[in-house]
């Protein structure tokens, strides 16, 4: 009895008989080392991080102790973890003004410009800080904020605002202030490029409509443009409050936290109570806190991209 | 194609309001730009200058080009650490791929129980922050004899960074045709012949792309690079340690930091279609 083609596939497709379902199984190799090493090295130790954050450790005798829920009513008493959530709080506002609303607008202006050669320069331009390591970046800012050779106390003097001139980084006040323009500065490219690329995707034919009905440039853009890049600003702003409760780098770098705790973040905390401190348990305890807030904008990640995918 | 988005108008707007928004336009992306390019310059310069330069005038153009400040930083460490650096990204990078590859094959052309809960099992690793693990790690590692090796980075980045290969390598995959592996299939061909032979080759793009964007990564990271790699250390570690030893010579830290700035952005310009593309599917898809 001769198989028709497609008959013939069908079976193949069905992986050799109706029933015995071997090679179904076998299948699952191409996904087992990704399976493995991720639940090993991803899933795992956010399980056992619950686990350290009940326990302290002595690290002398290396004797660990069941502490209950302890570390986490430490937290509540420690005046660093606010100011470390504050200031993580405030990364997070000021990078979702210049880094989505402020590079949204950037993009809309460069994709405005008549010369492709000029639009893919401009882009190219502000995206390179954000090739670039957050330690070079870092540092960078580091000498750029410094008293004696820093560029920013040596211009203010030069157009006459000595009395702004101060050593950024070693300002209770301005420290945590000088940090986060230094990621303004190195991130805004990156979202503008995004952005540059959602707008390109949007037809040619509604800003002719638009001229047409004689919408001026600052009307097509709130009526064009903003709305049909919606979704990737909904979505850069997730991910940049994600991104503002993970900083660590930029600050380890600039400042380690200091003066006197001031620019303090969760990530850099958690560093110094573990590894400095030997507070494991502890730094477990605030782990958990970057965990839950990072979990809570991952979801709404998840479901927004989810219902924009039903919309489509 | 997208002129005139914003600014260029149609023949009747075409008026004196028009050419002034446009100069501001121009004259504003250009401060912009200065404000972007000047601090680099900035490092690059003062790398050739010496002590007394760099205290006299930060603006100043470097009086002698030193270039002594570049190989000196480059012998005492940079190039160990950019030796180490080169390594843990290649590595990574390549298993990442290809463990990525192989998952995103396994999630779209067979007939694999349960996929969902697989996808979701792996994507879902996107959620999770490097941070959070670090501590359990710590522990993970010196059980493994791992800590303070290279190797560590070299098996972190990679699981770290399945999720996010796998979910561009596979969305990439869901749109290729099928056609061809079932031809292939019918004519005998093993799976392993159809991943190498057919569906490799046609995910050529996609997988430069998340071997660039990977690189990026790797090249650049710092938490796990501080805590894993011990005397081993990577390029943003040593030049904290640069910074430590040689913190009053200003002028070879700056070298050090020109250095190692250099190659990414490199990369950047030769595959910035490959960079684009994978960033712009990552995350608008």
């Amino acid at each position: 009895m001769a198989a028709t083609p497609s008959q013939r596939l069908n079976w193949i497709r069905a992986g050799g008989t109706g029933e015995f379902r071997l090679r179904d199984l076998l299948s699952f190799r191409w996904a087992a080392i990704a399976v493995i090493l991720v639940g090993w090295f991803v899933y795992y130790p956010i399980v056992d991080n619950f686990i350290v954050s009940t326990t302290d450790e002595d690290i002398f005798t290396g004797e660990v102790t069941d502490v209950g829920l302890a570390n986490y009513q430490r937290l509540f008493e420690d005046p660093v973890v606010w100011t470390a959530l504050w200031n993580n709080f405030l990364y997070a506002v000021i990078s979702v003004v210049f880094q989505v609303f402020g590079a949204f607008l950037l993009a809309a202006l460069i994709e405005g410009l008549d010369s492709e050669r000029m639009r893919r320069f401009w882009r190219a331009v502000y995206f390179v800080p954000s090739a670039i390591s957050i330690t070079v970046t870092g540092l960078l800012f580091y000498f750029i904020y410094q008293p004696e050779i820093g560029l920013l106390d040596a211009l203010l003097r030069g157009i006459g605002l000595d009395a702004l001139a101060r050593p950024w980084l070693g300002d209770e006040r301005t420290a945590i202030y000088a940090i986060i323009a230094m990621s303004q500065w190195q991130g805004f490219g990156y979202s503008t490029l995004l952005f540059a690329v959602a707008i390109q995707k949007i037809p040619r034919e509604l800003y002719d409509a638009a001229i047409i009905d004689g919408a001026g440039p600052l009307r097509r853009l709130w009526n064009v443009t903003f709305p049909l890049t919606r979704e990737m600003t909904g979505l850069m702003i997730i991910i940049t409050v994600t991104g503002a409760f993970q900083v660590f780098n930029e600050v380890m770098v600039m400042t380690e936290g200091g003066p006197n705790n001031s620019s303090q973040v969760l990530g850099t905390w958690l560093y110094q109570q573990a590894f400095s401190e030997n507070n494991f348990g502890y730094g477990a305890a605030i782990a958990a806190v970057i965990f839950v807030v990072t979990l809570l904008t991952g979801t709404a990640q998840l479901i927004y991209t989810r219902r924009r995918r039903v919309q489509l | 194609m997208t002129a005139a988005v914003l600014v260029a108008e149609a023949p009747r707007e075409r008026n004196v309001w028009g050419v002034i928004a446009k100069t501001f336009v121009q004259a504003f992306l250009i401060c912009l730009g200065i404000v972007v390019l000047y601090p680099l310059l900035w490092m690059a310069f003062s790398g050739f200058k010496n002590n007394a330069q760099i205290f006299g005038n930060p603006f100043a153009l470097p009086e002698v080009w030193a270039w002594g400040n570049y190989l000196q930083a480059w012998n005492q460490g940079v190039r160990n650490y950019i030796t180490i650096s080169l390594l843990v990204t290649v590595a990574s990078g390549i298993c990442t791929v290809l463990v990525s590859a192989w998952t995103a094959y396994g999630l779209t052309r067979t007939r694999m129980p349960a996929k969902p809960l697989v996808v979701g099992f792996v994507l879902g690793g996107l959620m999770l922050s490097p941070t959070v693990a670090v501590i359990p790690l710590v522990k993970m590692m010196q059980a493994l004899g791992l800590y303070n090796t290279y190797w560590a980075l070299i098996v972190l980045y990679t699981a770290f960074r399945i999720p996010f290969s796998t979910f561009l390598i596979r969305a990439y995959m869901l749109d290729l045709p099928r056609d061809v592996d079932e031809a292939a299939r019918i004519d005998g061909a093993t799976e392993s012949q159809i991943f190498w032979k057919i569906t490799m080759p046609l995910c050529r793009p996609i997988i430069v792309s998340c071997m660039v964007l990977h690189t990026l990564f790797a090249w650049n990271e710092y938490l796990f690079a501080m805590i894993f790699s011990g005397a081993q250390q990577t390029l943003p570690v040593g030049l904290t340690s640069i910074m430590a030893k040689h913190g009053t010579n200003y002028a070879v830290v700056f070298a050090a930091m020109t250095i190692s700035a250099l190659p990414i952005v490199l990369v950047f310009f030769a595959a910035q279609r490959y960079f684009i593309r994978g960033l712009s599917e990552g995350i608008g898809k």
